[in-house]
């Protein structure tokens, strides 16, 4: 994959093109963003994950300049945007409600930002084709927003935020109205405008499946606090919170107390009169520290029989079934009454399912299936 | 039969209140003066045909004769136009101020807007006339203020007819624009600003281009009465102040001539007609742009 090689946030001596420093904002007594730094650099798709509410479209309009930082300072390619008014920014901002001018057709619509330039007639026409052209709307021109569906308002809110070329594209949860099938489509067809123009997105999402999908990196905020900033592979493989393992995917969660058994290898003790489970860790935990293990459900195995070689296996009973097509999750409860989620791929047809309702199961993973996390 | 019991009402409430009156007021139109009870001639008591025999549309001829009529016509028009445009002038930024409002303070602003109508509309107009007058309380106002040394004449001019007619029909003015610019898209005006417009080009070129329909309405709400106007003028305004809706009053209950002031009327019914069907194809426009 591409975006293997594409890591400016590894280098140190890349300029961020957005940073963050510090940044608090608050509404009234309300702390919509709390003492944030962060980087973004030229040419990635940033991701901004959370829960709403999270504070992640206040730092989206502050970025775009509806907002001001209570404190801090945001710069943008190294000046500070804070007394930059929205129209005079290189950034554009996709709205979530798409924000189409009713009274104008699409082709006035993506005009609308190179009109306000002084840019010559000619050269507006040719960019507007041009847009009308990358997102494949040219037969579409002279409709008004009302007289096209809603997957193409997405697209001519896109072309026309992209118009302006700015240095920094906003999109808010600009996917949300779509359906399904649309969305994936969709998600693709947004990769590979942003390749195409080399802009820097940043998206707002409450999607983590949106988010994994498009992001260069993810940033999953709670509460006006970024807690994790990470290529997706790692915020769903290396959460470094239970936070956001639970907020990405699925996981079961496990706690205990750590001890360690050697070379960043612990031991866990879960419950009583059960064998401790083994994980391994790079994150040091001392003796007795309380601990959670996070384990992703497809990493789970299930079987009739105790395997042989097995770091953990624990035996429980299967409680619940939830076909999903192509997986099956299996609900099973294990001793101390914890139901764990396993997941396992349909290869079989259903008929031929191997376990049932009620089926006395041994769960199993391996060492490093699992992470160790503290809190 | 449900259905036609549904539309059966409202036609019934115009048959009887609007297109009945007409062709009564029509037919004394086509009549000619008489010194009787009722005043006109001729009736339905010689029969049918000697009653169509004796109309004919003299009324209407006299009324080219007469210079006064159109000059009365063409004065309410211009009157009519140009307090339309000072209503939206004064409506506009009041309605503006009302959508851009706080949520809790709206209810509040939109009873103000609507609390003149608790009064009767003859008292508010006379009021107008405690107020402008030589020693009303404007000019008392101005003089305490050293504004100016003598009392202005303001009643009985036309400038007396413009503030009466702003102030009556400013309301039906503020309603429609407060309901077209209340449905905006606030976010409207940030995508605007976002590509690059100022705050008064966002306002040129989204806000004002978005109340386009209630402008419309609110113009023709306020220009439609205010053609026919016969109180504001006849209170506010002096004998320099013609219009046609005092010259129908006079012809009515002056002159006792109804069968001309039926003539008066029928015209300015026909000159009505024509905003009246452009206000209906701007709501019915509007209706379709909301489905």
């Amino acid at each position: 994959m591409a975006q293997n090689e594409f890591a400016p946030w590894d280098d140190p001596n890349e300029k961020p093109l957005i940073s963050f420093r510090n940044v608090t904002k608050s509404f009234g007594s309300f702390v919509a963003i709390d003492d944030l730094t962060l980087d973004i650099y030229a040419q990635e798709f940033f991701a901004l994950l959370g829960p709403s509410g999270c504070g992640k479209t206040t730092m989206m309009r502050m970025l775009a300049g509806f907002e001001a930082p209570t404190k801090g300072v945001i710069e943008l390619a190294g000046k500070d945007i804070a007394p930059v008014p929205p129209n005079k920014r290189a950034v554009n901002m996709m709205f979530q409600s798409y924000a189409l001018f009713p009274h104008l057709s699409v082709f006035e619509n993506i005009a609308f930002g190179l009109r306000r330039g002084d840019m010559p007639k000619n050269d507006i026409n040719d960019r507007v084709e041009e847009m009308l052209k990358l997102v494949r709307l040219e037969k579409f021109a002279q409709r008004k927003p009302h007289q096209i569906s809603g997957g193409q308002r997405q697209r001519v809110a896109l072309a026309r935020s992209l118009a302006k070329a700015p240095k920094l594209l906003l999109l808010d949860e600009p996917l949300g109205a779509l359906d399904a099938k649309l969305r994936q489509a969709t998600q693709f067809e947004l990769m590979d405008i942003q390749e195409k123009t080399g802009t820097t997105f940043v998206i707002v999402t409450h999607d983590q499946e949106e988010a994994m999908t498009v992001a260069s990196r993810v940033a999953v905020m709670d509460e006006g606090k970024v807690i994790q900033v990470a290529t997706p592979e790692r915020i769903y493989e290396a959460p470094n919170s239970v936070y956001v393992a639970d907020f990405i995917g699925d996981v079961n969660i496990i706690s205990g107390t750590a001890k360690q058994v050697g070379e960043g290898r612990y031991s866990v003790n879960w419950t009583e009169g059960q064998a401790p489970l083994t994980a391994a860790s790079e994150r040091p935990f001392s003796d007795g520290q309380a601990c959670h293990v996070a384990i992703r459900p497809e990493k789970i195995a299930i079987s009739a029989e105790r395997p042989a070689e097995a770091d953990n296996a624990v035996q429980g009973k299967i409680v619940d079934i939830a076909y999903l097509g192509n997986l099956s999750t299996y609900y099973v409860e294990i001793p101390g009454g914890q139901v764990i989620k396993a997941q396992s791929a349909n290869t079989r047809r259903i008929s031929r399912r191997t376990f049932t309702w009620e089926d006395p199961v041994w769960i199993s993973w391996t060492a490093t299936a699992g992470v160790l996390l503290d809190q | 039969m449900q259905r036609f019991a549904l539309i059966f009402v409202p036609y019934a409430w115009l048959l009887a209140l609007f297109l009945v009156p007409f062709i009564i007021v029509f037919k004394i139109s086509l009549s000619d003066i008489a010194l009787s009870i009722p005043p006109y001639t001729p009736t339905f008591d010689n029969g049918l045909a000697a009653f169509f025999a004796e109309l004919d549309f003299e009324n209407f001829e006299f009324l080219t004769t007469d210079d006064l009529y159109w000059k009365a016509y063409l004065s309410s028009l211009r009157i009519a136009v140009i307090s339309t445009v000072l209503t939206l002038f004064v409506g506009y930024p009041i309605a503006y101020a009302m959508a851009r409002a706080p949520e809790e303070w709206r209810p509040t602003l939109m009873m103000l807007v609507i609390l003149p109508f608790w009064t009767s509309f003859l008292i508010r107009v006379y009021a107008w006339m405690g107020i402008l007058s030589q020693e009303g309380f404007l000019n008392q106002f101005l003089l305490w203020l050293g504004l100016i040394d003598t009392p202005l004449i303001i009643l009985n001019t036309t400038s007396a007819v413009y503030i009466g007619i702003v102030y009556t029909y400013l309301p039906f003015m503020i309603l429609p624009i407060y309901a077209a610019l209340d449905r905006l898209d606030g976010s409207l005006i940030e995508a605007a600003e976002d590509l690059g417009c100022s705050r008064l080009q966002a306002f040129w070129l989204v806000t004002v281009p978005l109340s386009k329909n209630g402008i419309v309405a609110g113009s023709f709400l306020v220009f439609i009465p205010a053609l026919g106007e016969f109180v504001i003028p006849s209170l506010l305004g002096g004998s320099g102040t013609l219009m046609i809706g005092k010259v129908l009053w006079e012809e009515f209950f002056n002159n006792r001539d109804w069968p001309v002031a039926s003539a008066v009327a029928v015209i300015l019914l026909l000159i009505l007609i024509i905003p009246i069907v452009l206000f209906q194809r701007n709501q019915q426009k509007q209706a379709e742009a909301d489905a």
